[in-house]
C-alpha cells in the first residue's frame, strides 16, 4: 500500500513539486539563515581566534571584548609577568585609525600592535609574505578584507604605501585572518610601531596576552592574575564567548534572523499545509474507495505518513544542499570567509521539517479519516 | 434488536438481512429511509435492486455489504453477523469477502491499470508483482489485457469500468456489490460491461447485487427486488407489470 501511496503522490506532479518546494524552501531558509547567524555572531570572537597563541587575555576590568576595551598603564605588563603560572606575557594594542588610500579615500581601520620580539598576536597563517616582514621599518601586514577593500582585484597590495594617521606605512604582507563582525580592515604592526601610528594618550596597552606554564590550566592562571593584579583575566573560551555575547546583546541580529527563520517555518507550514490538504482532498474518492474495499484507518495513516516522509526527505535534502551550494558559491567573498555549517543546524531544520509535516499532515489527514466508506456510493 | 429479527436465516443464504432500518439526521428531524427490510440474497444469482431515486437502494446495499451501520436489524454475510465485529475486523472481513464496483470507478489515476485491478490483493499483502500478474489474467478475460500498462485516464469509460470489475473480482470475493455500474456509460458500452460482468461475476459460490436504474439491462437479472420509499414492494424474476 505504501507503494501505491508514493505513486499517488508522485503521479500528481504539480502538488508533488509544490510540496517539495515548500519543504525545500523552508529548509533552505532556516538552514541558511541560521548558518549565517551563527557564523556572523561568531565573528564577535574573531579577534580572539586571530591571536591563537594567547591562552589568557588580561585587560582593564571595564573592557568587554577585543573591540571594546579600555587601555591599561604600561606597568600592567610587568605585574602580569610576575604572577605565578604565567609562562610568557606580551603587550597587545588595538586601536582605531584612519587611512588615506591612494585614491584619496578616507577609511577607518583597526590597528593591532603585536609583540615586537615574538610577533605573538598575529594570525596563525599569512596569505602572502612571511611574518618576519614586520621587522622592517614602517611595516604593516594587512588582512584579506583590506586587500579587497582597498585594492582592485588582481592588484597586489605588497609594497603599497598607506598614509596611516599621517604616518607612512608600507604593506609588506597579507594575513590570513577571520574577518571581524564589522568587516573592518585590520592592519597588523609591531607594538612599538603601533604606538607611533596611533596618537598618544597616556595609557595605550589594550591587552596583555598570556601563555600559561606547563601543568597549569588557563582557568587557574586567569584566576590568579585577577587576584594578584586586580585586572580582568579571561581564558580564550571565556573571552571569545564574551565577544559573541556582545554581538547578541548589542545588535538586532538575533531578532532579525529569528524573524526570518520563523517566517521560513510559517511559509513552510502554509505552502505544505495547503498543498497537502489539496492533494488529499483531490484523492478523497480514492481513499474512500480504499476504505470501502478494506484498508484500515491505520494503514491509511501509514500511507499519508509515507507520502509526508518522502516529501520531507527529498525536500529537506534539497534545502540542505541548497545551503551548502550557497555557502560554497560565496566562499570566495571575504564576507563569507570561513563560513561553515555547524552540525546542529541541519538537525534543527530537520526537526522543523518534521514539525511542519506533522502539523500539516495531521490537519490534512482528518478529512480522509472522517470520510465514510459509504460515501463512495454517492 | 433481537425482537426485530424475524425468521431464521437459510444456511445457504449469502446475505441474510433481518429488520433493517436506517435513519438519517436531516437538521432537527430524523428521516427513516429504510423500514424493516427482510431479505435473503442467494449465491449463484445476479440480484438487481431497483427503484426510484431516493427509495433507499444505495442505503440498503451499503448496509448489506458492511460499509454503513443499520439503525436497527442485523445482517449476516456468509453466516457472520458483520455488525457485531469490531471496526478492524469488519474492514478485514470486507477486504477478504467483498468486491466493490462504483459508479465513478474511483480508480487511482497515477498507477497503471494492472496495479489498479490488483489493489485488493496489494491491500491483503500480496507482493505487487504477483498481484499484478493475477490481475492481468482477469483483465485478459475482460478483453482489456492489452491495456494493462496504461494509466486509467488513457482508457474509455467502458474500459475503465471493466478495470473496476477486475478490481472487484481479483481477490475472488464471495459477494460483489455494484451501485449503478452503467450509469456513467452510454447504452452500448453499458450493455457490454453488464454482459461481461454477468460472465465473470456470477459463480456458484458468489452472490452479486446490482443497484440500477437502467431498464435496458433488466433482462440480465436472475432476480429483481423493487424498493419504494424504503420498503420492498416486489421480489421476483421479472419486473412487475407497469414498469
Ligand atoms: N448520508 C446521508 N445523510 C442524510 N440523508 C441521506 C444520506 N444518505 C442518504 N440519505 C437520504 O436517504 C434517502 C435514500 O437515499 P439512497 O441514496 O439510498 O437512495 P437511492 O435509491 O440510492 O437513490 P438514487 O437512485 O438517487 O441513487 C434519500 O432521501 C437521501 O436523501
Ligand atoms: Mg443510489
Amino acid at each position: 500500500m505504501l507503494w501505491i501511496a508514493i505513486r499517488m503522490l508522485t503521479g500528481d506532479a504539480q502538488k508533488f513539486y509544490g510540496l517539495l518546494f515548500g519543504i525545500g524552501f523552508s529548509t533552505l531558509l532556516i538552514t541558511q539563515q541560521m548558518t549565517i547567524f551563527v557564523n556572523l555572531v561568531e565573528r564577535g570572537a574573531s579577534g580572539v581566534y586571530n591571536a591563537p597563541e594567547a591562552e589568557v587575555w588580561v585587560m582593564d576590568p571595564v573592557s568587554r571584548t577585543t573591540d571594546v576595551s579600555y587601555a591599561m598603564p604600561a606597568t600592567a605588563l610587568d605585574r602580569v609577568r610576575s604572577v605565578e603560572g604565567v609562562e610568557w606575557a606580551v603587550p597587545h594594542l588595538r586601536a582605531q585609525a584612519n587611512v588615506r588610500t591612494k585614491e584619496g579615500d578616507l577609511e577607518g581601520v583597526a590597528v593591532i600592535g603585536v609583540d615586537d620580539a615574538t610577533l605573538i598576536g598575529l594570525p596563525k597563517r599569512m596569505a602572502e609574505g612571511d611574518k618576519s616582514v614586520l621587522f622592517a621599518p614602517d611595516s604593516v601586514v594587512i588582512d584579506d578584507t583590506g586587500t579587497t577593500r582597498f585594492f582592485p582585484a588582481g592588484v597586489s597590495p605588497i609594497g603599497e604605501r598607506l598614509e596611516l594617521n599621517d604616518q607612512r606605512a608600507v604593506i609588506r604582507g597579507i594575513a590570513d585572518s577571520i574577518p571581524s563582525f564589522t568587516s573592518t580592515v585590520v592592519l597588523y604592526t609591531r607594538y612599538s610601531n603601533a604606538l607611533n601610528f596611533v596618537p598618544g594618550t597616556r595609557n595605550r596597552l589594550s591587552f596583555v596576552l598570556v601563555g600559561v606554564s606547563d601543568g597549569q590550566t588557563a582557568e587557574q592562571v586567569a584566576a590568579r592574575i585577577e587576584e594578584k593584579t586586580g585586572l580582568k583575566a579571561e581564558t580564550r573560551a571565556e573571552f571569545s564567548q564574551a565577544g559573541v555575547n556582545f554581538i547578541i546583546e548589542n545588535t538586532g541580529i538575533p531578532t532579525n534572523f529569528g524573524i526570518t527563520v520563523f517566517l521560513g517555518f510559517v511559509v513552510g507550514i502554509a505552502i505544505v499545509g495547503l498543498t497537502f490538504s489539496l492533494f488529499l482532498r483531490d484523492n478523497i474518492k480514492q481513499f474512500g474507495a480504499l476504505k470501502a474495499i478494506g484498508v484500515t484507518n491505520t494503514k491509511i495513516m501509514a500511507m499519508v505518513a509515507a507520502q509526508a516522509g518522502m516529501v520531507g526527505l527529498i525536500g529537506y535534502a534539497l534545502g540542505v544542499m541548497g545551503t551548502v551550494a550557497f555557502i560554497y558559491g560565496f566562499s570566495a567573498n571575504p564576507f563569507f570567509k570561513g563560513f561553515y555549517i555547524p552540525w546542529q543546524i541541519p538537525l534543527i531544520s530537520l526537526a522543523a521539517v518534521v514539525i511542519i509535516l506533522a502539523i500539516t499532515g495531521l490537519i490534512a489527514i482528518r478529512s480522509v479519516l472522517k470520510t465514510e466508506p459509504a460515501s463512495v456510493f454517492r | 434488536m433481537d425482537t426485530k429479527a424475524i425468521g431464521g436465516c437459510a444456511p445457504e443464504a449469502a446475505i441474510c438481512a433481518r429488520g433493517i432500518s436506517r435513519d438519517f439526521e436531516a437538521g432537527q428531524t430524523t428521516i427513516r429511509v429504510l423500514h424493516g427490510i427482510d431479505t435473503d440474497i442467494r449465491s449463484g444469482e445476479m440480484t438487481f435492486v431497483v427503484g426510484e431515486s431516493g427509495s433507499g437502494k444505495t442505503t440498503l446495499i451499503s448496509i448489506m455489504c458492511g460499509i454503513l451501520y443499520p439503525t436497527e436489524g442485523e445482517v449476516k454475510v456468509f453466516g457472520t453477523d458483520i455488525y457485531s465485529l469490531t471496526d478492524t475486523e469488519l474492514v478485514n472481513f470486507r477486504l477478504k469477502n467483498i468486491g466493490f464496483i462504483f459508479q465513478q470507478y474511483n480508480l487511482i489515476p497515477s498507477i497503471d491499470v494492472a496495479a489498479n485491478a490488483a489493489v485488493p490483493l496489494i491491500a491483503q499483502g500480496v507482493p505487487i508483482a504477483e498481484a499484478r500478474e493475477r490481475a492481468k489474467v482477469l483483465l485478459d478475460k475482460l478483453n482489456i489485457g492489452n491495456q494493462a500498462n496504461k494509466l486509467p485516464r488513457q482508457l474509455s469509460g467502458g474500459q475503465q469500468q471493466r478495470v473496476a470489475i477486475a478490481r472487484a473480482l481479483v481477490h475472488e470475493p464471495r459477494l460483489v456489490v455494484c451501485d449503478e455500474p452503467t450509469a456513467a456509460l452510454d447504452a452500448r458500452s453499458g450493455r457490454r460491461v453488464m454482459d461481461l460482468l454477468r460472465e465473470v461475476a456470477v459463480a456458484e459460490d458468489r452472490a452479486c447485487i446490482i443497484v440500477t436504474h437502467d431498464n435496458r439491462i433488466f433482462d440480465l437479472a436472475d432476480r429483481i427486488i423493487v424498493l419504494e420509499d424504503g420498503r420492498i414492494t416486489h421480489d421476483g424474476k421479472e419486473m412487475p407489470d407497469g414498469h
